[in-house]
């Protein structure tokens, strides 16, 4: 070995000090694998062609307009709907068989307003709700199990900072403060992987950017990957890794300076596209690509 | 027979008075099995939004009791054949989306109709039955027999016992069954399961209180607690006291007055629920105030 591949190792070695962790399991096997994947809904090719890898850790957000499969990409590693073409592996087995091991956050309408139940044991559903038998109080004396379930249920409240408004009506909240109760809820078993739908979706623009930043924080701390379907980059684009952005000329995975570029987008969408960067670094999507899709524009601040 | 002179009103001397009629003793043993099962069942059918559901198969309780004395059986087989059978049609319903009941509210008022015509049918081939009629509708809470009571409270402790291992799961399912379903509980089935646990409640109720006025233990007593308190152990447990509370005092009033025993519960169950929604109402207000220092960063979201 000469010196110039020993230096090139020990910098690759550098480079990646700050996710040790992340690096042995991507070693390991990663965890979401798409091999040349495709699926259809209703008889219609949604995607096809796909391969993505998300590694241990890593935050990958899915792009793309309205119709073009986002959630039905969540559903495929969800195991809820098989591929048409492909293979898919999640968690190093088929997907649908770990599903314990997934924090999902289904892409929501909120809480009906009448629901009485608080939002602490919306928390703890994630945790336990589906195991058979009905829940003993707390107070009662006996299993350690069972006062570790109610520490675990405090701890994800804190992490996302709901512990104000956990104990009311999980319908009289705001749904800022109700997406993060189903964050935590998500949280609660201490999943490998998050799958959140649209999460910053009906949120107003500071909760946006703050439950963005949230997902994030829990991704980097708690080494947890995160797919992400969203509609706008920018609220996430400082702390995402990957971009998928799927549209209905194909499918584009890189970094989001790498996918989400003039060329690129031009390519996908089949009509001229522009993107601009603003002086605080948020990317415009300038384009004309309504003949694709009836509400196609990806990112907010459009010009017509 | 003359019942009472008047109550004493010394609880204990009144109960003791009242129980040395059979038919009282079989009431009160009766109305508690009823109270119990009735609300605990209630408490998920107000958390699903499937009172509609519950409706129906009390209305198609009917047709089974009226058709049960026409061919000359027990009204109760009648109820819990025709409750059962309904659970399980309704269960196989195809519907929109796992937990979405709005859509077949039409299917399901359509074979309400039919059942409603059925019994109509049923009462009208059964000459000489009108007084019956009554009592399958608005209740018969004191002609209930000691092997009725029997039944009751096997099917009761039945219920209750898978209720108690479903429980949790189906409080998910309930609530988010989307999530549910991506956490692998068998969100379909337990729907089933819940309609038959819930067609057994109403066949019950139904025998006490009569077809019409099912819903004073099925849904009010739930729909009272679950408006006091969001926590579901203490709702259940609300539930089932507000239940038995109800069908005490109904019975116990009834017995002095000239007055039938359904109007009574069914009246304690409505103020009971009055005063809740009262009391919700005027509470918002003094909690705002007192968590006013620390405005919400969320507030203008949804």
């Amino acid at each position: 070995m000469n010196a110039h591949s020993l230096n090139s190792a020990v910098n690759r070695q550098a480079g990646h000090t700050g996710q040790p962790r992340a690096q042995d399991q991507q070693v390991a096997e990663s965890v979401i694998t798409l091999r040349n994947a495709a699926a259809e809904r209703g008889g219609r090719r949604l995607w096809s062609g796909l391969d993505l890898t998300v590694a241990a850790g890593e935050f990958v957000a899915v792009l793309g307009p309205n119709g073009v499969g986002k959630s039905t990409l969540v559903q495929v590693i969800l195991g809820a709907l098989p591929l048409v073409e492909g293979e898919v592996r999640v968690l190093c087995g088929p997907a649908g068989r770990a599903n314990e091991r997934i924090g999902y956050l289904p892409q929501r309408r909120s809480f009906d307003p009448s629901l009485r139940v608080r939002g602490r044991d919306i928390v703890r559903l994630g945790l336990d709700g589906h195991r058979w038998g009905l829940p003993l109080p707390a107070w009662l004396p006996g299993s350690a199990a069972r006062r570790s379930a109610a520490t675990r249920v405090e701890e994800v409240i804190d992490l996302v900072g709901a512990g104000g408004y956990a104990d009311r009506p999980v319908g009289e909240l705001s749904g800022g403060e109700q997406q993060r109760l189903l964050i935590a809820q998500a949280l609660a078993p201490a999943p490998d992987l998050l799958l959140l739908d649209e999460p910053l979706d009906s949120l107003d623009l500071p909760n946006q950017a703050a439950v963005a930043a949230l997902i994030a924080r829990i991704s980097r701390a708690q080494q947890v990957s995160v797919l992400m379907v969203a509609h706008d980059v920018n609220p996430i684009l400082t702390s995402v890794d990957t971009v998928v952005y799927l549209a209905p000329g194909g499918s584009k995975i890189g970094s989001p300076r790498q996918v989400i570029t003039g060329p690129t987008l031009t390519q996908l969408f089949g009509t001229p596209i522009e993107v601009l960067t603003t002086s605080d670094g948020r990317l415009v999507v300038i384009g004309h690509p309504q003949r694709c899709e009836p509400r196609p524009q990806p990112h907010g601040e459009l010009e017509p | 027979m003359t019942l009472a002179d008047g109550p004493s009103w010394n609880p204990i001397i009144d109960l003791q008075q009242m129980w040395s009629f059979p038919f009282m003793v079989n009431a009160f043993r009766a109305g508690t099995i009823v109270a119990v099962l009735a609300g605990v069942m209630g408490h998920f059918m107000v958390l699903r939004r499937q009172s509609f559901a519950g409706h129906t198969l009390s209305l198609i309780g009917f047709p089974g009791a009226a058709g049960a004395v026409l061919i000359g059986v027990a009204a109760s087989y009648g109820y819990f054949a025709f409750c059962l059978a309904g659970a399980l049609v309704i269960a196989a319903m195809p519907r929109a989306g796992p937990g979405g009941y709005s859509a077949e509210s039409a299917v399901i008022a359509t074979v309400q109709s039919f059942a409603l015509a059925c019994g109509f049918l049923f009462v009208a081939l059964y000459k000489g039955f009108l007084n019956g009629v009554n009592a399958l509708l608005f209740g018969n809470f004191l002609g209930i027999s000691t092997g009725q009571v029997i039944v009751l409270g096997v099917v009761a402790a039945v219920s209750l016992a898978v209720l108690g291992v479903i429980g949790r799961p189906l409080a998910f399912a309930s609530i988010d069954p989307d999530v549910a379903t991506a956490r692998n509980v068998p969100v379909r089935a337990l729907s089933g399961a819940f309609l038959v646990l819930l067609g057994a409640a109403t066949a019950e109720a139904s025998q006490i209180t009569g077809t019409l006025l099912v819903f004073a233990l099925l849904v009010m007593p739930a729909a009272t607690a679950q408006t006091l308190t969001a926590r579901p152990a203490r709702a259940l447990a609300l539930t089932a006291a507000i239940g038995l509370v109800v069908t005490w005092l109904g019975l116990s009033v009834a017995y002095y007055t000239p007055f039938p025993v359904g109007f009574f519960v069914t009246s304690f169950a409505f103020a009971g629920y009055v005063a809740a929604q009262a009391v919700r109402h005027t509470r918002p207000r003094w909690r705002a105030v007192s968590t006013a220092g620390s405005p919400s960063p969320t507030g203008i979201a949804r």
